[in-house]
Formats: C-alpha cells, structure tokens, sequence
C-alpha cells in the first residue's frame, strides 16, 4: 500500500500541532493523505532524508487541454503551491499550514500525460513570512514545465 | 440556450479538469467571462475548515481568464497561459460556491493580457485576485462543433 492511499488517521492540526510539540519532522506522507485536495489530484509525497519531492501521479482528471492533450494550468498551479507548502511546513514545523500571500507561476512547457515531480526551495525562512521557490518537472529535471514563486504566511508565535 | 451560453458550454465541455471540478460559464461578454465552481468538500485543503483549496481557485481563474480571451477572438484558437499571479486577500468560505470574473484588457498579436477575481457573491469583496498573460496562436485550438 502505498502512502497516498493511506487512510488519514489524525487530522491535519493534531499531525502538525503534535509535530511542532515535539521538535520532530511532520509526517509528510500522512500530512498529504489528509489533505482532500491533494487526494484528490494524485499527489503523494516522497522524502529521502532531507529531500522531498512531490509527485502527481497522472490521470485523466487533470487534463485541461485535451486535444494536445496537456495538464490543465490550474493542476500545474495547485501541485506547485502543494508542493511548496509541504516544503515550508517541514522547515518551519510551525505547528499550522502556512497560509498563502501570493504565487506566481511561469508555466515553461505543457504538461504531458505522464507523472510529474515537485521540488521546493525555501530562498527565505522568516519569522512570518516565507519566501519559497517551487519547480515541477517530468522525464527530465533539468526540463521543468513550471516553477512557482511564492510567500506564505506563518502564525506568529507565542 | 442563449448563443452566448452555448458558446461558454462548448468551450468547457470537453476539458476532463474543469468537468471534474463542476466548471461552468456562467456569463460572457466582449473579453469578459464569469464561471463558477460549486463547494465540494472533496476539493477542501483542509477538511476541518471545509475550505476549498488555493489549486481549485487557481484552476477557476485560469479557465476564466482564457474564456475571456476566446470571446474577445470569437474563435476556439490555441491559447497557452506564461504566467499567472494571485495574490490571496482572504481564505474562501466552506460550504459557498466560488465566481470568478476575468477581463482581457489587452490583445495583441501574439500576448492576451488578463486581469481578474475570485469571489462569493461580492466582485468589490475578492478572495483572490489574479493577473495573467497568454501566448495567442499556440498549437492545440479546437474548431467549434460542426466547423470543418
């Protein structure tokens, strides 16, 4: 079984909350299963150490064009601000999901009917607000189709 | 079915996304589109909240800003967005249906310039707001049912 089809057992502010308690890293996998949205697109999340990387598994659902046929903008747009938030709630583990301010998506390519991967780079982590770049890409890394660039907003602490 | 309605269903049927998201045209003028997603809790970002995902209201605003610009050409031509920005002023409320309005304020050659907003029942009340540019002319256009 893989983790997306993981039946989410704690929601999503007891995932967070216990993991800020803590000082551990979130769960992503559980954290992305509990996330009807992202169930609903396909996106699971893989870590290797400190290397997270986001995957949309392809599926008929997500065309938006579909002469080409092409990945419709606003999944590229939401797997992108996904990927991005998974980024910042592991390196901030502020115990909530940051909120967005705004993104900006350059779409590079069209998005094909394959799998598509994300990675996340936080360029700034500040008290309260995180400045995160974002690229999706498909076969080739070095080929993104996409990239968000992106500030999130972090609850203040206590 | 007024032709304006049948051309904003002709532009939407077909696109597995925005069918799976409930997507339809609510009205359409010279440059202009309104759409609308109805709530479903399924697209939520969080179930506690209900509320709808920042994805839901970046597809929404992406598939008006384009049927703006298809009404401004009268035609089903291949149209590729650059780039979109949204800023998000406030999160959506669960459970209401969410309108988005897109302008085309400026065609060229080449570029459609679009701006617009998400909103519940306010346009002067957004949840988001989005700015736009398209390439015009791309490949992957689709003939209206019955041209040749």
């Amino acid at each position: 079984m893989s983790a997306g089809d993981r039946l989410p057992a704690r929601p999503l502010s007891q995932i967070l909350g216990d993991a800020a308690r803590t000082g551990s890293r979130p769960d992503l996998a559980e954290l992305i299963a509990a996330i009807p949205y992202a169930r609903y697109l396909g996106i699971v999340v893989e870590r290797k150490g400190t290397e997270i990387t986001t995957v949309l598994r392809f599926g008929q659902h997500l065309i938006g064009n579909p002469v080409l046929p092409a990945l419709h903008g606003g999944v590229v747009g939401g797997f992108l601000e996904t990927t991005a938030i998974m980024q910042v709630v592991f390196e901030a583990n502020a115990g909530v999901m940051p909120k967005p301010v705004d993104i900006n998506i350059d779409y590079l390519r069209s998005g094909r009917p394959v799998d598509t991967y994300g990675r996340a780079v936080i360029t700034k982590l500040g008290r309260r607000v995180v400045n995160v770049h974002a690229e999706a890409w498909q076969e080739e890394h070095d080929r993104p189709i996409a990239t968000l660039r992106g500030h999130f907003l972090l609850p203040i602490g206590d | 079915m007024s032709s304006t309605e049948a051309f904003g269903a002709q532009l939407l049927a077909g696109i597995p996304h925005a069918e799976g998201l409930g997507m339809a045209v609510v009205e359409i003028g010279n440059g202009t589109a309104v759409a609308r997603v109805p709530y479903a809790a399924h697209l939520s970002g969080d179930p506690e909240t209900g509320v709808l995902h920042g994805g839901v209201i970046t597809s929404l605003l992406d598939n008006t800003a384009g049927i703006a610009i298809q009404s401004r050409l009268r035609a089903f031509g291949g149209i590729a967005t650059l780039d979109l920005r949204i800023d998000y002023m406030r999160p959506a409320t669960a459970g209401e249906d969410i309108y988005a309005f897109a302008e085309c304020y400026r065609m060229t050659k080449t570029v459609a310039f679009v701006r617009g907003v998400a909103y519940h029942t306010d346009r002067n009340d957004p949840i988001a707001a989005v700015s736009a540019a398209f390439m015009l002319g791309t490949g992957g256009g689709r003939k209206p049912d019955g041209a040749p």
